[in-house]
């Protein structure tokens, strides 16, 4: 291992299974029930997936989502959007919270 | 890589057999006015293979003869053949139905703007290329301007009547993926094609075809390039669907290069992987009941017609 990320470690997500072959079949099972198209198109699906992977820095996440955001018919318009939306939210989310510290800096001080 | 031929007999299809000669594709030669980034052809303005009269006689004493429902013409851009319209006015007398492929943008070129008449008067069902709705990709692939071109020819083509409903004059888009991953599955991309581009450029079409890049020709020069080549062919094996076998395009049709041999596929004529010895060879040669169940010449690039929904001439293969 010379990076703690190895781009092929993502063909071998499969691997994780090894332990609990049933946890993983759940998990798999309920993954690609999530990932169907069923209210939301796979194509929305994707670029909610690659808002996420971009909110949780996950390169493996961004490489497949990015490629299955083209493959559903995404442009780089669109993802470039959704990754902006993943941007706002946990900027906002880090803002929020300056609320708390104020309060906590209102409650501390004279 | 399980070789493909391997994948098939673990199938349960040791030797995989056409079942018919519905369509004949004829390609009247490699000349074209875009050499487009994914071309498994090559095919370009210096390209001098065109099909010859004498070629293009024999394809319709044999589409007669035979009575061939379907026959398909394709290049490069089959209308820079100088015998084009030759070959269109013959096969229409023959009651066939004719399928022409169209990069929209020799439309445009010189000399071409009777086209769209000439089509519309030979009811001509169209496939025309378009591998987006927006420019950037489009020119990417295609050359610049690729994309401005191709909707003045859309619209020259509404105004003759395709597309438009009842007009009974079809035309089809064909969308193909502009790097190293997989086409959507048509429908919803369908469904935003024909809003874009009814929105923002008044254009009409029939139905939205979905290919996929054959990693061959100039697309192979730029998977190897890029780095990209072993993991393309191995999404393309792992993506292997067996409910695509029973409709792959080689079954129920044949490839006449613009020299008059055959093949399997107009891929395999690309890479002049003629039909298995012993068949005839040549349009000159052929015989209905011996090609309608020949077996089919197979390689790994043939994984690139199996892979997810499945991909042909026709579009996606298996059901979403």
């Amino acid at each position: 291992m010379t990076h703690y990320y190895e781009e092929n470690d993502l063909e071998r997500f499969d691997e994780i299974g090894k332990y609990r072959p049933d946890l993983y079949d759940i998990f798999m099972n309920y993954y690609q029930g999530v990932m169907s198209a069923g209210a939301l198109t796979t194509r929305e699906k994707a670029l909610i997936a690659l808002a996420v992977a971009h909110a949780v820095q996950c390169p493996y996440c961004i490489d497949a989502y990015t490629r299955g955001s083209l493959e559903a018919g995404s442009n780089m318009e669109e993802m470039t959007e959704a990754i902006h939306v993943a941007a706002a939210i946990r900027g906002g989310a880090t803002l929020i919270h300056g609320i708390q510290a104020h309060n906590v800096a209102a409650k501390i001080s004279i | 890589m399980l070789p493909f031929a391997r994948k098939l007999e673990d199938l349960g299809y040791p030797d995989l057999r056409a079942a018919s000669v519905d369509i004949l594709q004829v390609n009247l030669g490699w000349r074209c006015n875009q050499a487009c980034k994914h071309c498994h052809l090559l095919a370009g303005p210096d390209r001098l293979e065109q099909m010859e009269r004498d070629t293009m006689d024999e394809i319709v004493r044999v589409a007669a003869r035979w009575s061939i429902p379907t026959v398909d013409l394709t290049g490069g851009a089959p209308e820079l053949n100088p015998h084009f319209e030759y070959l269109v006015e013959r096969l229409a007398a023959t009651g066939t139905h004719i399928l022409s492929r169209c990069n929209l943008t020799v439309l445009l070129e010189p000399g071409k703007e009777h086209l769209p008449e000439f089509y519309r008067d030979h009811r001509v069902e169209l496939v025309c290329s378009l591998p987006y709705y927006q420019a950037d990709l489009v020119d990417r692939l295609r050359g610049t301007g690729a994309f401005e071109k191709s909707l003045e020819a859309l619209q020259r083509l509404n105004r003759a009547g395709y597309g438009e409903a009842d007009s009974g004059l079809t035309l089809n888009l064909m969308y193909n993926p502009a790097g190293a991953y997989l086409p959507p599955e048509p429908g919803a991309l369908e469904e935003i094609y024909h809003r874009e581009l009814d929105n923002r450029f008044g254009i009409r079409f029939n139905r939205l075809l979905t290919l996929l890049n054959m990693p061959i020709g100039r697309f192979k020069d730029f998977l190897e390039r890029s780095k990209n080549y072993d993991r393309y062919m191995g999404k393309l094996v792992a993506g292997f669907n067996p409910a695509t076998v029973a409709g792959l395009m080689c079954r129920t049709l044949i490839s006449i290069a613009w020299d008059g041999r055959l093949y399997d596929c107009d891929f395999n004529q690309a890479l002049d992987l003629p039909l298995v010895s012993g068949l005839p060879q040549t349009i000159w040669d052929f015989d209905l009941a011996t090609l309608a169940t020949r077996p089919i010449r197979l390689a790994d690039h043939c994984y690139g017609c199996t892979a997810g929904l499945g991909s042909s001439c026709g579009g996606c293969l298996a059901k979403e």
